[in-house]
């Protein structure tokens, strides 16, 4: 091999800044690995199996069924349809939320990715843009097809269509869910730059730790567990306020959605003081 | 043009650079020479703006690395060998860097081939031996055809074939008139690439010359003296100027004097003499001298072995 000069060939080097620049690299980088295609893989076939799965024994064990839980299930079988499937493939998308943006420190490609984009909350922007789009696109099919599946299996017992009131907003919501999710992952991913602490500690507080803050005694608890991140996010997947719940499904998306502003705001900040 | 302005950057309590000030110019090699842990990739990377300078300013040509609206066509930078997703082909890689400024597919091509890995475009990066990271590496620093080049240890891990190909590719950029600046511990290495060397030493600039002043200061002879009456020749030889360390009771190191007036005094005073051997200095250990002086100069404690340069490989 001989050294050649550099020079390039005439105008194959024109260059040029745009966010869409910075969206198309995003995009590239995304589709390029693989764990990518095996979370929104998992996702788009967790989702609709364990909805079939859970569903199908909630039908076949109607009979044992008290009439009180009978009655629970009738009045929102949306949130029973969407609800069985979408927590269980969760951790998919809390994975590639975090892995987006760590395995770029733990592969050493931040240093290319910053050479290239040095202003760095552009960079994150685009990140950001990119992976919850492709996110909310999967989850929305995802949903979709789970709720068609979960209402044709239920509907021998209760009549489930996306023209009961709510319905339509709750399965687009647990798409929007899980969009938000992946954010607020890559937040947590950012601020953490390791791959293994991120997905731990998403995981683990979105799994376990939020959930069990139910437990904790009286008003606090109460109120603590409405206003978490995920908890108060989930309510968008029903189609009705239950009662008990503090929030409205919309209210509670917002929350979920201000937690995970705060955070990223919190992950552009470190992004850009800290050293590469 | 790459510019350095009293640079200064800590890592909680280490000093890894200090008030460090120099400029690199266009059409040449410059060699940044220090050894291991001297601060010659936080240097780098205070340039490329990945890290923070505590004091000081980097510029290239004028603007600091964050000010560049597209880096790569201002700025190629090779900074380790794997800065690269493994599970992503050589092409995408070259892909995702091309598209965030708007650089054809046609030029990553281009690239590919300038560095030799065509024929392994669509294979992963995690698959590369260190020689095709650093040729990936490469490709990504040409890709935007930037006039300035920051490469760090770029033969690290190359076969001779590879660090031929590369000072060969190195200087030919340079000739284009482009500023190429280059780091390395190796002293014999940068001696056969660069024009000019800034030596750096604890984060603190040692020296900025050419390379040819750097050779000829190294080339400084020592006389080795072994005689009986070492005492009274290194008195004889003080006198008619030269600068005579003692070695021990029989044994002299003279400096500024060569063989043949050494011998002519020793034989004017009488003195028997065993052996006579000029000394050649080697690059590496002017190199090597440098580096300690400069450290005790700076009064920061002892010369610790470990900071000695090494002449395997290994980054920093």
């Amino acid at each position: 091999m001989t050294a050649t000069a550099a020079r390039p060939t005439a105008s194959t080097v024109a260059s040029r800044a745009s966010f869409g620049g910075l969206l198309h690299s995003e995009w590239t980088k995304l589709r390029s690995v693989r764990s990518t295609g095996w979370s929104l893989g998992l996702l788009a076939l967790l989702y609709p199996s364990f909805t079939a799965l859970l569903v199908g024994l909630t039908v076949a064990n109607w009979d044992q069924t008290a009439a009180s839980d009978r009655s629970l299930i009738a009045s929102d079988p949306t949130a029973v349809i969407l609800g069985s499937g979408f927590l269980i493939s969760q951790p998919a998308i809390c994975v590639l939320g975090v892995m987006v943006i760590a395995s770029e420190y733990s592969t050493g490609m931040i240093r290319a990715s910053l050479l290239a984009k040095p202003r760095r909350l552009s960079m994150l922007a685009a990140k950001g843009a990119v992976l919850s789009l492709v996110v909310l696109a999967v989850s929305l099919v995802a949903a979709f097809v789970s709720f068609f599946i979960g209402a044709a299996m239920l509907s021998e017992k209760v009549a489930a269509s996306l023209g009961d009131p709510g319905a339509l907003r709750a399965v687009v919501g647990t798409g929007l869910y899980l969009a938000m999710l992946s954010l607020f992952s890559l937040a947590i991913g950012a601020i953490v730059r390791r791959t293994a602490a991120g997905i731990t500690s998403v995981i683990m507080f979105v799994l376990v730790l939020a959930p069990l803050v139910q437990l904790l005694p009286g008003k606090f608890g109460e109120y603590a567990h409405a206003y978490l991140p995920t908890e108060a996010g989930l309510l968008i997947g029903q189609a009705i306020q239950h009662e008990g719940d503090l929030l409205t499904p919309w209210q509670g998306f917002g929350v979920f959605g201000l937690w995970t502003a705060a955070l990223l705001v919190l992950a552009a900040f470190l992004l850009n003081r800290r050293d590469a | 043009m790459i510019e350095a302005k009293n640079l200064t950057k800590r890592y909680g309590d280490k000093v890894a650079v200090k008030d460090l000030s120099f400029t690199v110019g266009p059409g040449k090699v410059t060699g940044f020479l220090g050894p291991n842990g001297a601060g010659k990739s936080t240097t780098m990377r205070l340039i490329l703006g990945l890290d923070h300078p505590d004091r000081g300013t980097a510029t290239i040509d004028g603007k600091r690395y964050r000010e560049l609206t597209t880096p790569l066509a201002a700025v190629g930078a090779l900074l380790e060998a794997k800065a690269v997703h493994p599970g992503r082909t050589a092409y995408n890689h070259l892909l995702c860097l091309a598209q965030s400024q708007g650089i054809s597919k046609k030029r990553i091509y281009e690239v590919l081939d300038l560095v030799g890995l065509s024929e392994v475009a669509h294979k992963r990066a995690g698959g590369f031996s260190l020689g095709m990271g650093q040729r990936l590496g490469l490709a990504a620093a040409l890709l935007g055809d930037p006039a300035v080049l920051v490469l760090d240890e770029p033969v690290n891990g190359l076969d001779p074939e590879g660090i031929l190909w590369i000072r060969t590719f190195m200087r030919q950029l340079a000739a284009e008139g482009r500023t190429v600046f280059v780091s390395s511990h190796l002293m014999n290495e940068m001696a056969v690439t660069a024009e000019h060397l800034i030596i750096i030493g604890r984060g603190s600039l040692i020296a900025d010359c050419p390379t040819q002043e750097f050779i000829e200061q190294g080339k400084k002879q020592t006389v080795l003296v072994r005689s009986p009456n070492a005492g009274e020749l290194a008195a004889a030889i003080t006198r008619a100027g030269g600068a005579v360390t003692r070695n021990d009771d029989n044994e002299l190191s003279v400096e500024d004097m060569d063989a043949t007036r050494i011998g002519e005094i020793a034989s004017a005073g009488g003195h028997v003499l065993h052996e006579v051997v000029p000394q050649r200095g080697t690059l590496e250990e002017a190199f090597m001298a440098l580096t300690r002086e400069s450290v005790e100069y700076a009064g920061t404690g002892s010369t610790r072995e470990a900071d000695a340069p090494k002449s395997g490989g290994g980054a920093e």
